[in-house]
């Protein structure tokens, strides 16, 4: 059978000890369509602890942004379905939990920022009035002093000139400067969990490093746990703590960031690592994983990544690869993950 | 903002000139000789035809009869019609009985129809969205004549008699604001329904913008969402289009006027192209014009309100 359902539970280190600030765990989204069900994300498991950084990679269609709009519970339901899984939360499952329950989490304790900050910021309202409705609706605080507040989290983001700008529209700021917005909006009331989807896509070079600071800084400030989606390992490899890496809607390796990048246990990973340009190799042709990513309504057989894959044998083409735990906080969705790993980094 | 509104009614004489010259085209190139009309059967005195004919130039080519009735518009001349009755006093009463009409159609249109636009898209794919399209494809289906008469029948006479209620007057204007209730109604039927459509359209594909997600995940509550964030976004396209129809309910009021007996400027715009009275349908297609250019301005100002990314220097 194509693309079956496949059960993948969290890490031996998530499932010992406390129960983390957020785990979600076993995660199935399916959607709906015209041509049969999606399974966008097929058993997804990962933890976050207060003060950690998760960084979640994968092409688009990966299934990484559909796992943090479940986290958030802004699925469009139908046409999603969650036929199974768990999203705890301080040890709670936040998707059997009751509407109402769940609005005090959501926007409050859990916040997310999204790619383009332009299109995700409302057009005809002020920037402070967006910033400042947090606390007017969630602390029923005064218009007045909800603008304050606002003027504040904008100074705290780093906006120049907060007090005057506070009530421009968002297309009278640059790209950086609206991300910055969005930043502010969702740490407004102290999250202790900051989900960032693909923060920095849209904007240029030195205003990405720029905003990975400003998390980083934040996440110190206010110990908040920070899920990082992004398909730049570029970018990542300064403030995540952890690493996921998802292809096909499974996460194929769960890695430190520091075991990830070093020697990859998957060869998707290992693939993406070595397709990042790098200066010592300057002059020799770049690699390129070949193939294209996998069309979640046409899913190849056994292990989604085997008619791209250089490790491929004849039973990857049949068999669906489990999580194989290769240490407490490493796991490796691909039969041969030792000769990957044996392999190194180039 | 000021000085927006001043090029903006600049601009509108060039319109004006553009309108009134094709309409004085047309109606200029009809077949038949108004003069001669004017002595129905009998054949008139030819020196008299030919002094009405001086009188009013119609010997003259027709740029130069045009610029004789734009010098005369300009300074506050309608003119005289044929029979040599002032064009202004034709105007006396009917205007305002046309606008208080197609004002009242306008409301009914932008209350019933975003009312039940936003309700279908809020039920998107429920019946009762299926309902209220269905219900636009039968407003769209159901031609003025038919429904004015029905109507007329139906709240006119027929209610009166079963149930004794006298609320809907159906012919004249005697009964002031309740008079425009059911023509107005009726003349708004085509334009309830496209403006339904258009609001449910509006208002779905701003429920899938990027905002509405994001305010979504700042854990407002769902009627804030749609209240605040999506209502006023959906609402832009809409006022575009409620702005445009005024000017074309008022032109297309004719129909209507006629069945309820409405004293409108519909019917002396029918009797003067039958007559031929150059000066009246250019008249009333003057200030035809001008109602729909400053409806257009009213619109493009509401804009700017509406959507600050929109800013007239």
């Amino acid at each position: 059978m194509k693309n079956p359902s496949v059960d993948t539970h969290l890490l031996p280190a998530d499932r010992a000890g406390d129960e983390p600030l957020l785990a979600v765990d076993n995660l199935h989204v399916e959607f709906q369509t015209r041509q049969g069900v999606v399974r966008a994300v097929n058993g997804v498991s990962y933890s976050v602890n207060a003060g950690e950084t998760l960084a979640v990679l994968g092409e688009s269609g990966s299934g990484k942004s559909v796992t943090a709009q479940a986290i958030m519970g802004i699925l469009d339901m139908p046409p999603a379905r969650i036929p199974k899984g768990e999203v705890r939360f301080h040890g709670t499952d936040l998707l059997t939990m009751r509407d109402e329950d769940r609005g005090q989490i959501r926007g409050r304790r859990i916040a997310m920022i999204f790619q383009d900050a332009l299109s995700a910021l409302n057009p005809v309202f002020t920037v402070g009035w967006q910033i400042g409705e947090m606390f007017r609706v969630h602390q029923g605080m005064s218009k007045r002093d909800a603008r304050r507040k606002a003027v504040e989290l904008m100074d705290r983001v780093r906006i120049p000139g907060a007090k005057s700008r506070v009530d421009d529209f968002p297309h009278q700021f640059s790209g950086g400067m609206r991300q910055r917005i969005m930043i502010a909006m969702a740490i407004a009331l102290d999250p202790e969990i900051l989900i960032a989807d693909e923060p920095t896509t849209a904007l240029d070079v030195t205003v990405q490093a720029q905003i990975m600071g400003l998390l980083a800084e934040l996440q110190q400030e206010s110990d908040m746990g920070l899920i990082l989606i992004t398909h730049d390992l570029g970018v990542v490899a300064d403030v995540a703590d952890k690493i996921a890496v998802m292809y096909g809607g499974r996460i194929v390796e769960h890695a430190s960031v520091f075991d990830g990048y070093r020697a990859p246990a998957h060869p998707y990973t290992k693939g993406l690592l070595e397709s990042i340009p790098r200066v010592d190799l300057k002059g020799q042709e770049l690699y390129a994983i070949k193939g294209m990513p996998p069309n979640l309504l046409d899913m190849p057989t056994g292990c989604a990544f085997h008619p791209r894959c250089p490790y491929r044998k004849e039973n990857c083409v049949t068999d669906v690869p489990p999580l194989y735990t290769v240490s407490d906080t490493r796991g490796s969705a691909c039969h041969y993950w030792r000769e990957v790993l044996d392999d190194g980094s180039r | 903002m000021g000085r927006y509104v001043i090029r903006r009614l600049l601009q509108a004489i060039p319109v004006l000139v553009g309108t009134t010259f094709l309409l004085f085209a047309t109606v200029y190139a009809l077949p038949g000789d108004p003069i001669a009309a004017l002595g129905g059967d009998r054949r008139l005195d030819p020196q008299l035809v030919a002094r009405m004919r001086e009188q009013f130039h119609l010997n003259d080519p027709l740029l130069v009869q045009y610029w004789y009735y734009i010098r005369d518009i300009v300074s506050g001349d309608f003119g005289t019609t044929f029979r040599g009755v002032p064009v202004s006093s034709l105007f006396q009463g009917k205007f305002q009985v046309t606008f208080q009409l197609s004002i009242t159609a306008l409301v009914f249109e932008a209350v019933i129809g975003v009312g039940l636009g936003l309700w279908a898209a809020l039920r998107r794919g429920r019946w009762q969205d299926q309902a209220v399209l269905a219900f636009t494809l039968l407003l769209v289906s159901i031609p003025t004549l038919v429904s004015g008469f029905v109507l007329q029948l139906v709240l006119g006479v027929k209610l009166k008699q079963n149930t004794g209620i006298d609320f809907f007057p159906v012919a004249g204007i005697q009964d002031g604001m309740r008079s425009y209730i059911v023509p107005g109604l009726v003349l708004a039927g085509l334009s309830i329904a496209y403006l339904t459509r258009l609001t449910r359209t509006s208002l779905m594909e701003t429920l899938r913008a990027d905002y509405i997600r994001t305010a979504v995940a700042k854990g407002l509550p769902r009627r804030r969402v749609l209240g605040r964030h999506a209502l006023r976004n959906s609402l832009i396209p809409l006022i575009t289009y409620l702005g445009a129809d005024l000017g074309t309910l008022m032109g297309g009021a004719i129909i209507t006027e006629t069945i309820f007996n409405l004293p409108g400027i519909g019917q002396q715009l029918f009797q003067s192209v039958y007559l031929r009275e150059n000066a009246v349908v250019v008249g009333i297609v003057t200030v035809l014009v001008l109602v729909y250019v400053l409806a257009n301005l009213i619109v493009d100002l509401l804009y700017a309100v509406l959507d600050p990314r929109i800013r007239y220097e």
